[in-house]
């Protein structure tokens, strides 16, 4: 029920792939966690893919934007990739789709990252 | 046309994560009993759980002592989906706007704003303790045909 994270490294950009569902409780403490571990290892470079990410609801969605500003005040950078529909239409709602740097083209993400 | 069928349930669970998924999977399963299309189920869904998010977390504060009382109701018109705690009470007024630019970053907040954009109404009742959350789906689209 809840999130799976793998990670791995393109150009110098840290690529989280994520599947499942980030909710309240173990979904959204999995993703705080990653982003926790990769700052204090240095990679501020980060792409969030949320292809297989099934469903999000409003502490998930508050997780993605404290892991935004959390990665933005070490001085990096936190995109997303390849929303679901009702990801998408979420961060509508909610007017964040402007406040992430949204993307659904995996190369031209890694090559937007300012290095 | 036949008038549609009607339902009521009720369910008395602990303040745990638990009851938020299983409160989630009965709001939709009620939902889809009742003839909505699938985004409408998964919205009705997520209304739901975030009414049972507040009523578990900030109402009742994962306590131990304290239950939540679901209510899903199917009349001729609605389906109201009602959530009761046991908390200190809570102040719908006080909630602030998650798309005002001093908001937009906050890392919470936005339940019941997307309650409130995912159904046709989002009501409070203040209890003795507690505060009771009813959520409102028409069934019957306005100006539709009866």
């Amino acid at each position: 029920m809840s999130i799976k994270v793998s990670t791995r490294q393109v150009d110098g950009v840290t690529i989280l792939d994520l599947s499942g569902r980030i909710t309240l409780g173990e979904g959204s403490v999995t993703l705080r966690d990653a982003i926790r571990e990769l700052l204090a290892k240095g990679d501020k470079n980060i792409l969030l893919n949320l292809g297989d990410v099934s469903y999000i609801d409003s502490s998930g969605i508050g997780e993605l934007v404290s892991a935004f500003t959390s990665v933005k005040n070490a001085g990096g950078e936190l995109k997303l990739l390849n929303l679901t529909k009702k990801v998408h239409d979420l961060l509508q709602i909610t007017k964040l789709y402007t406040v992430f740097d949204v993307k659904d083209d995996e190369t031209s993400a890694v090559g937007s990252f300012t290095r | 046309m036949p008038n549609p069928p009607t339902a009521r349930t009720s369910l008395t669970l602990a303040s745990t994560l638990a009851t938020v998924d299983r409160v989630e999977q009965e709001a939709e399963a009620f939902a889809t009993h009742f003839g909505f299309d699938e985004d409408e189920v998964s919205n009705i869904a997520m209304a739901v759980r975030e009414a049972t998010v507040n009523a578990v977390v900030h109402g009742n504060g994962y306590s131990g002592s304290k239950e939540i009382v679901v209510v899903f109701e199917a009349t001729e018109t609605d389906l109201l989906f009602r959530v009761a705690d046991q908390g200190s009470g809570f102040d719908p007024t006080a909630i602030p706007d998650p798309l005002s630019p001093e908001n937009i970053l906050r890392g919470s907040g936005r339940g019941v704003f997307l309650m409130r954009a995912f159904m046709d109404g989002v009501d409070f009742r203040q209890l003795s303790p507690g505060t009771e959350l009813t959520l409102t789906k028409h069934r019957i689209a306005a100006g539709a045909d009866a």
